[in-house]
């Protein structure tokens, strides 16, 4: 991660031009994905929660997969518990970002109780995409701030614009949930080979267990499709070895 | 149990996780293979959630034609690398002109 050089990283144009980057960066990650929280409300709308519901999800849980897999199980009739511990293990993840960006951003006190609502999948990519620490957390904050924002308002336009369409299957936004999903995990499957094998037996593992158990937990299970890894301590250690600059 | 418990109970699960990490003394990650490990996860889980979201509905499999042709539409979109929000308005497009016309 660290490309930088000795003598550009010293000099005042140097960062001033990789804050300004990472400052567009942020902007454009948070205002391009805070946009789909218009796909959040109508979603939690047709699925059957109040305009209310919507926004206090969007605010309190702020992170769209979990908040998507909620409103789903919501809407096929599953198990409430089952969907909220789905959706909460599916946070998981956050805290793995946490783990990583603890580091990065060096929080401290009562500042990282706020800094912790805004640990999610954007702010993490845009933080660790740049080339130093000033430059990250200025890409953190910046995405964290307008995606916020953008997510909390589109989900109430969404939710208001759902509740006042008749059927908005007719739409197509039932298409929407694993559209965004799929568009935030691109990246990570054109690029690598174990990734795509993980993804596959993810998939394999979610879907044959879905007659089987309720709602919500063949999403859980397979977060063993990623167990193999642990495994295998030769293929950890040559991913740890590609990673050293 | 009420959607209110649940979106409530969600939105407390999922601050706790995320400050959870923020706080955890970092040597957790020395391991290269936990490391790994954590990198993976969000993949499977992501994943699993596009899978179950295409093809069940109500706890059964279930094959919903437009939807799947709108997220065939969406991968194209990917494949000609397509910005984000273009994405999801042709998966969302493809999908609405089908059932209109089915």
């Amino acid at each position: 991660m660290m490309t930088v050089t000795e003598s550009d990283a010293g000099s005042d144009a140097g960062t001033a031009r990789r804050r300004s980057a990472a400052l567009r960066d942020g902007l454009g990650v948070g205002l391009g994905v805070g946009v789909s929280g218009l796909a959040f409300g109508a979603a939690a709308v047709t699925a059957g929660l109040s305009v209310a519901q919507a926004c206090t999800l969007s605010l309190v849980a702020f992170t769209g997969a979990s908040q998507f897999a909620l409103v789903g199980v919501v809407g096929s009739g599953g198990a409430l518990a089952t969907g909220t511990l789905g959706a909460v293990l599916l946070g998981g993840r956050n805290a793995l970002y946490g783990l990583r960006l603890a580091d990065l951003l060096r929080v401290r006190g009562w500042r990282r109780l706020a800094a912790a609502q805004v640990v999610i999948d954007e702010t993490t990519a845009v933080a660790t995409a740049q080339p130093d620490r000033a430059s990250a957390r200025t890409g953190f904050y910046v995405t964290a701030v307008s995606l916020y924002l953008a997510w909390n308002l589109t989900t109430l336009v969404g939710a208001l614009g759902a509740s006042r369409v008749g059927d908005p299957a007719a739409f197509g936004l039932d298409t929407l949930g694993p559209a965004v999903f799929l568009a935030l995990l691109w990246p990570r499957l054109s690029a690598g080979g174990t990734e795509r094998r993980v993804a596959a037996a993810a998939a394999v593992i979610a879907v044959g267990a879905t007659p089987l158990l309720p709602s919500g937990v063949p999403v859980m299970l397979a977060a063993a499709a990623a167990l193999p890894v642990l495994l295998r301590p030769g293929r950890g250690a040559r991913a740890d070895a590609e990673e050293q600059p | 149990m009420s959607v209110w418990i649940a979106v409530i109970a969600t939105g407390v699960g999922c601050y706790a996780l995320k400050l959870g990490g923020l706080v955890t003394p970092q040597r957790v990650l020395a391991d290269p293979r936990v490391r790994r490990f954590a990198d993976l996860v969000p993949v499977a889980l992501l994943t699993a959630l596009i899978a179950v979201q295409a093809l069940a509905q109500n706890g059964s499999l279930q094959l919903d034609g437009p939807r799947l042709a709108g997220l065939g539409a969406a991968v194209a979109a990917l494949l000609l690398r397509a910005p984000f929000l273009v994405v999801l308005a042709v998966a969302a497009g493809v999908t609405a002109v089908l059932r209109l016309l089915l």
